[in-house]
């Protein structure tokens, strides 16, 4: 008997689907949302206008946040270590840039193909999908776990790194894929285009929270949090934990990749920087000090550290690094369950004194 | 030191040659002098001016072949395209400098200053390239006549290749003076090279494994034949490529095993903190770079005294990157025990702080740090076969820190509880083993031999904040290659990649070979998780 088939559990899965926290992110996102986007079109003089530089800047922030709740999907859930998202994240946005580049000059070879918005979407899914498919198949199978794991993720995204760099590859070795001017007939550079693409990635964050939350709350979710806590138990009483594994290691690379191709077009720019692996390791430090296994900490902790490193790199760019540094010591020694821990200690201590 | 005692001993053999000759001069009176008469010269220089290069040849060497005392200098004067003679006139002139429009001369017979001559007055007698070819020969055979044996060998030397008929006689001649072996091997070789040219089967005997890239280039042509000395020819030329494959082979194991030698430098530390604690130490690559940067902060503090500064260094990086690792294992790693990866997140914080915190303090530009002299050059055993010198002390230095290590761990108290809390450390603790204090000491140590690794990289590359970044993902590859807290696996797993890198690399360049390592160390650890020396026994 699955899930489905019990009246009973699909009720206790749809209650839990639509938890308080889960009501209350979706309110804020929507809520945030149109109210960025009526802020931006009031007119230039108000005080309280928002200017497309920022609708822009909240947009990519989006496009962390998306890549966040990829990590936490399997950091939190799963219990496993990524530390080369980064490297789907960026192959989305390859996919992303070799699309816009096709719009304006012919692309050489078999990346013609890349011409088509639909080739180019399937693509965005599927490249890091299937390079998670193959990763996670040879990773899981040989029951590579821990640091082990962690390690030869970022050892993956480290050569990904070198091969990007090369100019044999076609995707514009060390420079990257740069000079993008349409997106699906539309001019990139109008603000329409800008504010859009918020609204593409806003929409991407919201979705990707609902599936999230869904694949959580669902039997699958289940196991896998069991896998996390108790791997071997899981396995004896006779899950496949490794098909569990690699299920939501691919689902998290796609999302992770199509966060990198919301991100492209609004950066202007792809390198293969975004492959390194201080990149990745931060995407994990957003996750940390926003609390793992909550989701909504995970877009939590990717705004704040975000707007933290667009203050900080401009005001002092020396103090950056020390902060980023410190941050990983702080949310690893003093606060485990990062600030999601700490508003849910402190709704704990309300209720227990209700 | 050396240096100066060869050259004492050259000055002593070059005073006692000049008076030898001085002797001899007084002896023979005027009749040594036997300098050619005016005319004579005259006519030799006369036989130069023809528009016929063979004939011009035979001109130059006729005048080889004369007493005339001028005749290295007129023929390097021809070489050069300086020497000339006077338009409208019978002089013979020497442009001894041709850069201007105005060219100064001297008399070529008399070398008395003859004022200025330009294109108008001079004509510079010219040669082609044939010409050229051979005056290189004649005046390699001239000067193997004179001169001290340095300039003997260098003279030989050139020979190689340029022995034609015209002169091969007065190359056979000096052989037979010639006492010197090393003049006297490259004279044979010379003479052989010649010979094969002509036909003779038995002179490729000289040549069976000569190393030598102008031996290959000219037997090469002969090779090229089918008749019998051709086949021969084949025989040695393949005798040679399999040599030199060979040294070529054994020059790309000596760079592995350099290449190799700094991973497991790099790798020994975080093998064993790995081993012992379980802990990534994702700082390692800082510590490595702290070593760096205390070699050049001694460096700086003792000028001039390079070898003095490395070797302060040794202690001095060990002893300022274990400090470093134990105020980290004290602040930060003891309050992660038995959450590795909040203790990898923690570590890579402290790594971007001390990166940062070296920007700040030394400024982020690279610094050199020069090598003492016995590490500088290589050690060049034949034509194909060279060792740097300093890869070669890294090497040296590596094997050193690696038994030094060995000995630690086999033979003191701390290397037995650090072996009994790697097998089971509730158990050792069981036992009286302070498990707490072991940490502390085995962490310093990993961190101190990481110093001991950033002092040996100084000699290699420069050092910068971001030195150690890249050695951390290598370092651990290394680690899961060799099977964790295992010393010995750390060193085949370390030069083994180190040699598969470099043998990789020609193939498919330097990038495609590091991604085709770490793939295969991802594939490798499918097939043994443990590595290549899994511990025996039930340890975990």
């Amino acid at each position: 008997m699955t899930a489905s088939d019990n009246p009973q559990a699909i009720d206790r899965s749809r209650q839990a689907f639509l938890s308080r926290s889960t009501l209350l992110t979706s309110v804020v996102l929507i809520v945030g949302m149109l109210g960025v986007l009526v802020l931006n079109a009031l007119p230039d003089g108000n005080p309280l206008h928002v200017s497309s530089a920022t609708v822009a800047l909240l947009g990519k922030y989006f496009t962390y946040m998306l890549l966040a709740l990829a990590v936490d999907l399997i950091w939190g859930y799963l219990g496993i270590l990524s530390l080369g998202h980064g490297a789907f994240f960026a192959l989305g946005g390859y996919a992303m840039g070799l699309y816009l580049n096709a719009q304006t000059s012919p692309l050489p070879g078999w990346q013609a193909v890349m011409t088509y918005f639909p080739v180019a979407a399937l693509a965005i899914v599927l490249a890091p999908g299937l390079l998670a498919l193959v990763f996670g198949w040879l990773a899981f199978r040989s029951r590579v776990t821990g640091v082990y794991f962690s390690i030869i993720t970022q050892a993956l995204t480290f050569a990904l790194m070198l091969v990007f760099n090369r100019n044999e590859m076609g995707m514009g070795g060390s420079t990257g894929l740069t000079r993008f001017y349409e997106l699906l007939g539309f001019s990139l550079s109008s603000e329409g285009m800008t504010v859009a693409l918020f609204i593409a990635s806003g929409v991407a964050v919201l979705l990707a929270f609902w599936l999230c939350r869904a694949i959580v709350v669902s039997r699958l979710g289940r196991v896998s949090m069991a896998t996390r806590d108790a791997e071997a138990r899981v396995r004896f009483i006779g899950y496949r934990v490794d098909h569990v594994k690699l299920a939501l290691f691919v689902v998290s690379a796609m999302i992770a990749g199509i966060a990198g191709a919301l991100y492209v077009p609004q950066v202007g720019i792809i390198n293969p920087s975004t492959f390194a692996p201080l990149f990745s390791i931060e995407v994990v430090v957003w996750v940390a000090l926003g609390g793992r296994a909550t989701l909504y900490g995970a877009l939590l902790g990717a705004l704040v550290v975000n707007y933290l490193k667009t203050v900080l790199t401009g005001a002092v760019p020396d103090a950056w690094l020390f902060l980023l540094g410190g941050l990983f010591v702080l949310v690893t020694m003093a606060l485990p369950q990062g600030i999601a821990g700490l508003l849910a200690r402190r709704r704990g201590r309300q209720e227990a004194s209700a | 030191m050396t240096d100066n005692r060869l050259s004492a001993g050259q000055r002593l053999a070059r005073l006692l040659t000049l008076s030898l000759l001085l002797c001899l001069l007084s002896a023979w009176g005027t009749s040594a002098v036997a300098a050619v008469s005016e005319s004579q010269a005259r006519t030799l220089l006369d036989a130069l001016d023809t528009g016929n290069f063979q004939a011009k040849g035979e001109a130059a060497q006729a005048i080889a072949d004369s007493d005339a005392e001028q005749k290295m200098r007129w023929l390097q004067a021809l070489l050069d395209g300086r020497l000339g003679k006077e338009r409208r006139g019978d002089r013979f002139y020497i442009i001894t400098d041709d850069s201007g429009r105005e060219w100064p001369i001297i008399d070529a017979i008399s070398y008395e200053d003859a004022g200025t001559g330009t294109r108008r007055t001079v004509d510079a007698f010219r040669i082609n390239n044939d010409l050229r070819t051979q005056l290189q020969g004649i005046m390699a055979s001239l000067s193997l006549a004179s001169g001290d044996e340095a300039s003997r060998l260098q003279a030989a030397d050139r020979l190689l290749g340029e022995v034609s008929s015209d002169n091969v006689e007065t190359v056979r001649r000096t052989l037979a003076d010639e006492e010197s072996p090393a003049v006297r091997e490259r004279l044979e070789m010379a003479l052989a090279l010649h010979a094969v040219a002509q036909g003779d089967a038995e002179a490729l005997e000289t040549l069976r494994g000569n190393l030598d890239t102008r031996v290959r280039n000219a037997l090469t042509p002969i090779a090229a034949g089918d008749d019998a000395l051709a086949e021969q020819t084949r025989a040695v030329l393949d005798g040679i490529e399999n040599k030199r494959a060979w040294y070529s082979r054994a020059q790309t194991l000596f760079f592995g095993l350099s290449a190799g030698s700094i991973l497991v430098l790099a790798a020994i530390g975080l093998a064993i903190t790995f081993g012992v604690m379980g802990v990534i130490n994702m700082a390692h690559g800082e510590l490595i770079m702290i070593g760096a940067y205390t070699t050049w902060l001694i460096q700086q503090a003792l000028p001039g005294q390079p070898g003095l500064a490395l070797a302060l260094a040794i202690p001095g990086g060990f002893l300022v990157a274990g400090a470093f690792g134990v105020v980290i294992e004290r602040t930060v790693i003891r309050f992660l025990k038995g959450r590795p990866l909040e203790t990898l997140l923690a570590t890579f914080g402290l790594s971007l702080m001390l990166q940062q915190l070296v920007r700040t303090v030394f400024s982020p530009l690279n610094r050199r740090v020069s090598s003492p002299d016995w590490l500088q050059g290589s050690w060049q055993i034949n034509e194909a076969l060279s060792l740097t010198l300093n890869r070669f002390g890294v090497l040296l230095f590596c094997l050193a820190v690696f038994a030094a290590l060995w000995a630690l761990m086999r033979f003191t108290r701390l290397g037995l509880e650090v072996r009994a809390v790697t097998q089971n450390r509730a158990m050792a603790r069981a036992m009286g083993i302070r498990a707490t204090r072991v940490d502390m000491l085995t962490f310093g140590l990993g961190a101190g031999v990481a110093g001991l690794a950033g002092v040996a990289l100084s000699q290699l590359t420069n050092v910068g904040p971001n030195l150690g970044q890249g050695y951390i993902v290598d370092s651990f590859l290394v680690v899961v290659f060799g099977g964790v807290g295992n010393l010995w696996g750390t060193l085949v797993a370390g030069m083994s990649l180190g040699v598969i890198n470099q043998v990789l690399q020609p193939w498919v360049g330097a990038v495609l070979a590091k991604v085709f390592v770490l793939v295969g160390v991802i594939l490798f650890i499918q097939k043994r998780p443990q590595g290549i020396f899994a511990p025996k026994g039930r340890t975990s």
